[in-house]
């Protein structure tokens, strides 16, 4: 009974959907760089903290301003800025080290999960935007 | 073929340890003194709040508390923590008997004012939860009493080391549990650890 077809067939379905679920996110590379350098300020699910650190999950921020993002990510952030209604005024760090492959995957990581369904950067356009970061 | 069926039956009866009232141990080096057991407890100490009040023992006289340490500017682990530190607050918010205890690290930044703006922006009570400053020999030595690492080291992130550890002490001032305040699954269990808390020290039913 316990070592039965059933038994092993099962946990052996298991591992092949868990395989394939894998496998069919996109941005794996984005997801790695998102929880090393982001997810301790905006969580790992994109939910932000308080009136402290805005969300992305949802954030309206994102497609009001995607020309900026990739500049954001890389120079941080001090500003006065409005997500989803709540007013943010504290301090992000850039992550300097960043290449523009590694933005466009973060931020394609970003755009395409939690709910959020934003178009993809290409990686010329993050490219040609970090030109002229202020 | 033996050997895995006592696997299977060890593995078998190790998840179904009685989950009955359990006793959290006193954590910490014990001495014993003339035949009594003596238990580390954490010492007398005054802090500052958000509210600009006093805090001392005398708060959490009748209570168990959640102890962390973190700066308001820490640009690492420290937003995880509170993100955890708030599950707690919000699991426990209507109950006298349970607070919550965050001391800034950062005592040159951390003003009264600036705990006063953080706390206002994570949306917290101050009857529930006290975030202080103090003297700054006085908020490093208490750390080690909470078995809690806070390590002033220009060359961390933000300029100090500290763990993100929750610890959890009951109303005779004993350390009873701790989690890593950066992962959501260990704050679960240690959850379950402040439930069995309250249970041993308030009598079952509430
Ligand atoms: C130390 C904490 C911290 C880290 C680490 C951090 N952020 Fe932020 N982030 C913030 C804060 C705070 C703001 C708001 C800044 C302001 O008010 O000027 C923000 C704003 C943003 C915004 C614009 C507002 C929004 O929510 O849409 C985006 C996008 C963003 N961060 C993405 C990222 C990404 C991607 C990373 C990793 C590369 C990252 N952040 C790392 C704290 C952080």
């Amino acid at each position: 009974m316990l070592f039965s077809k059933k038994g092993i067939l099962l946990p052996l379905i298991a591992c092949l959907l868990a395989l394939v679920q894998c496998e069919s996110n996109p941005y794996r590379e984005g997801e790695r760089l998102y929880k090393m350098n982001c997810a301790n300020c905006h969580l790992d699910d994109g939910a932000g903290l308080g009136a402290l650190i805005p969300p992305l999950a949802g954030a309206d921020y994102l497609a009001a301003h995607r020309e900026r993002l990739p500049c954001i990510l890389k120079y941080g952030l001090k500003d006065t800025i409005v997500v989803n209604g709540t007013v943010y005024a504290e301090a992000m760090p850039g992550v300097q080290t960043l290449s523009a492959i590694q933005i466009a995957n973060i931020l394609n990581y970003i755009n395409t999960n939690w709910g959020n369904n934003l178009p993809p950067y290409r990686l010329d356009e993050v490219r040609a935007l970090l030109e002229d970061c202020e | 073929m033996r050997i895995l069926y006592f696997l299977f039956l060890a593995v078998l009866f190790a998840c179904n340890q009685p989950s009955g009232p359990r006793t959290l141990p006193i954590l910490g080096e014990r001495d014993v003194v003339n035949g009594d057991t003596i238990y580390p407890a954490v010492p007398d100490f005054s802090f500052v709040d958000q509210d600009g009040q006093v805090v001392t023992n005398a708060l959490f006289a009748d209570k168990i508390y959640v102890v962390d340490f973190f700066f308001i500017h820490c640009p690492t682990i420290c937003p995880k923590v509170k993100a955890n530190g708030l599950r707690i607050y919000e699991k426990y918010k209507n109950d006298d008997r349970i607070m919550l205890l965050s001391h800034s690290i950062d005592v040159k930044n951390d003003t009264v004012a600036a705990l006063k703006r953080h706390a206002d922006k994570l949306g917290i009570e101050s009857r529930r939860w006290r975030m202080v400053t103090g003297d700054h020999d006085a908020i490093y030595d208490i750390a080690d009493d909470y078995f809690s690492v806070a390590v002033e080291n220009p060359d961390a992130p933000g300029g100090f080391d500290h763990s993100g550890r929750l610890i959890l002490v009951d109303k005779n001032r004993h350390v009873r549990s701790f989690c890593d305040g950066t992962d959501a699954e260990d704050v679960d269990r240690f959850m379950l650890d402040i439930d069995a808390l309250l249970d041993e020290q308030f009598g079952r039913s509430k």
